[in-house]
């Protein structure tokens, strides 16, 4: 692994958004809308419901880590494609650059994104609403890792995709955390969903996590149950990961010998 | 002995069933611009891209300074570049972060030194923070070389580096290539289609058809050879009668 090769995937992003500050938008408006629709909704919610319970800590705290993730996912994405949307594969890929350093390089770009992004919003949560999300304390910090986990893996899985597939499959990518959070209870109980979404949603690490984390505000969630559901969902998390990891590099394979890396551009 | 810079040795490439690359050898010499001539999809980008990394072989290998490419693949990128006019630096970005990006990519020492070296041998000094999409054709093309130049690439790869300039921009890049090539002393893989350029600068050349190296040798000997007025009419034969010839080889 070379240092400046990876750190050359980042310093790209860094000038894209040094020249062209609007798309900094996609980095603070839309965490600050997403909290600021939640965040309203809740304190709604709140007024039309019995004394005592708390739709903004259950549902802000979810909407945080679960944005924290999407930026992870769309971080992977968005770098990858702005090598896909200026045709620079071909330079890219004929470069001393290894295929394990780009994926790092994209890793690290959306750390990047997604710390930001969390703390832009939790910053509005905590001015707006007062609701400051660390005060979960450590165990957040554990969730977080685990939708870092699962975030990066599902990047791999959508750039696979468009690796495959060609820039149009971007549009699969775009809705995945959507669908995701649909399924997995990320604002709800599952026992809310149809029995056989339920089963489906036990494949997701975000299942667990979610759980547990309305578990302990609404404090009835034993401990052992947290330390299972953390664990479960660290593996389930590493799993996908690996997977998705594995998925990727078959794609890159498969592509230096179809030839569609020089072909990429081709696509549309 | 001149030493061997690039080695092909008995490389294939199939498409499926569609042979593209049918068991082509080749040397590149220290300091030798050799010339890949053929018609379209002969087989010169397919060889290219396998040389730089993007396509794998069915059969056969490269060598880069007597090192095979599949084990040492990030070493001997270092010691390569290319350009094509198909394929153009990100134009969301200036000339100056390109360079240094590309810089980084192929770990070149003192950075800023070299792209202000690069700035002055290309004349770049006007463009140098323009945004690469807002530059013309001409510009662009001196913008590739700056970056195929970064690393003090040992061989160069230039897949129709002129194709879509005026004669006289043409002129002034093949000239900055050729300057920088004899002075270095870099090995330079050239296709083109365009004959005069060829004759002018490369001093070997060979013509691919189907996949098939069919001839090879000076581009001002060639025609003499086979009998024809000049370099494009030996083209232009071998394009269209490559079968008939292939029996006559």
């Amino acid at each position: 692994m070379n240092i400046k090769r990876i750190f050359s995937v980042i310093l790209r992003q860094y000038f894209l958004y040094k020249s062209n500050p609007i798309r900094l938008i996609s980095m603070f408006l839309w965490p600050f809308l997403t909290i600021l629709q939640w965040g309203f909704l809740t304190k709604y919610l709140a007024s039309l419901s019995e004394e005592g319970f708390s739709f903004i800590t259950v549902i802000l705290g979810a909407v945080i880590i679960y944005e924290f993730m999407t930026r992870i996912i769309n971080g992977i994405m968005i770098t990858f494609l702005e090598d896909v949307w200026s045709k620079n594969f071909l330079n890219i890929f004929s470069s001393p650059i290894k295929i394990e350093e780009y994926l790092l390089g994209l890793v690290l770009s959306s750390i990047i994104m997604g710390v930001i992004n969390f703390f832009v919003i939790s910053l509005v949560s905590s001015l707006f609403f007062r609701y400051n999300i660390l005060n979960f304390g450590f165990i957040l910090w554990i969730l977080l890792l685990n939708l870092f986990l699962f975030g990066v893996g599902l990047g791999f899985f959508i750039t696979a995709v468009i690796f495959r597939l060609g820039p149009a499959a971007e549009w699969i990518g775009w809705p995945l955390p959507f669908i995701l959070s649909v399924i997995s209870g990320v604002f709800y109980p599952i026992s809310t969903l149809p029995k056989l979404l339920q089963s489906i949603a036990k494949i997701f690490p975000t299942t667990y996590i979610f759980e547990t984390m309305r578990g302990i505000v609404l404090k009835n969630i034993e401990f052992r149950y947290v330390f299972y559901n953390i664990n479960l969902s660290f593996v389930l998390s590493t799993i996908f990961l690996i997977i998705n990891y594995l998925f990727f590099m078959k794609i890159y394979k498969q592509n230096l010998v179809s030839g569609a890396i020089a072909k990429f551009s081709a696509f549309e | 002995m001149k030493k061997e810079i690039l080695r092909i040795e008995n490389l294939t490439k199939y498409y499926d069933s569609f042979l593209a690359v049918d068991n082509v050898s080749f040397s590149v010499f220290e300091g030798e611009i050799l010339g890949l001539l053929g018609p379209n999809g002969a087989g010169k980008t397919t060889i290219i891209n396998i040389i730089l990394g993007i396509l794998k072989q069915n059969k056969g290998y490269v060598e880069i300074l007597n090192k095979d490419l599949k084990i040492y693949r990030t070493e001997l990128t270092k010691k390569i570049n290319f350009a094509a006019t198909y394929c153009s630096l990100p134009g969301n970005l200036t000339v100056y972060q390109n360079l240094y990006i590309f810089g980084l990519l192929y770990e070149v020492e003192n950075l800023k030194e070299k792209i202000n070296y690069l700035e002055k041998e290309f004349g770049l000094s006007d463009i140098i923070y323009k945004k690469v999409g807002l530059l013309s054709s001409g510009e662009l093309a001196k913008v590739n070389l700056a970056k195929v130049f970064i690393n003090d690439p040992k061989i160069i790869l230039l897949d129709e580096p002129t194709s879509s300039l005026d004669p006289n921009i043409a002129k002034e890049i093949r000239n900055k290539i050729l300057r920088k090539a004899r002075r270095e002393k870099i090995s330079i893989l050239w296709t083109s289609h365009n004959m005069s350029e060829v004759e002018e600068v490369c001093d070997r050349v060979l013509f691919i058809s189907h996949g098939k190296i069919l001839i090879e040798g000076h581009p001002k000997e060639l025609p003499k050879i086979y009998d024809r007025k000049n370099l494009e009419e030996l083209f232009i034969y071998l394009a269209k009668e490559h079968c008939v010839f292939e029996k006559e080889l």
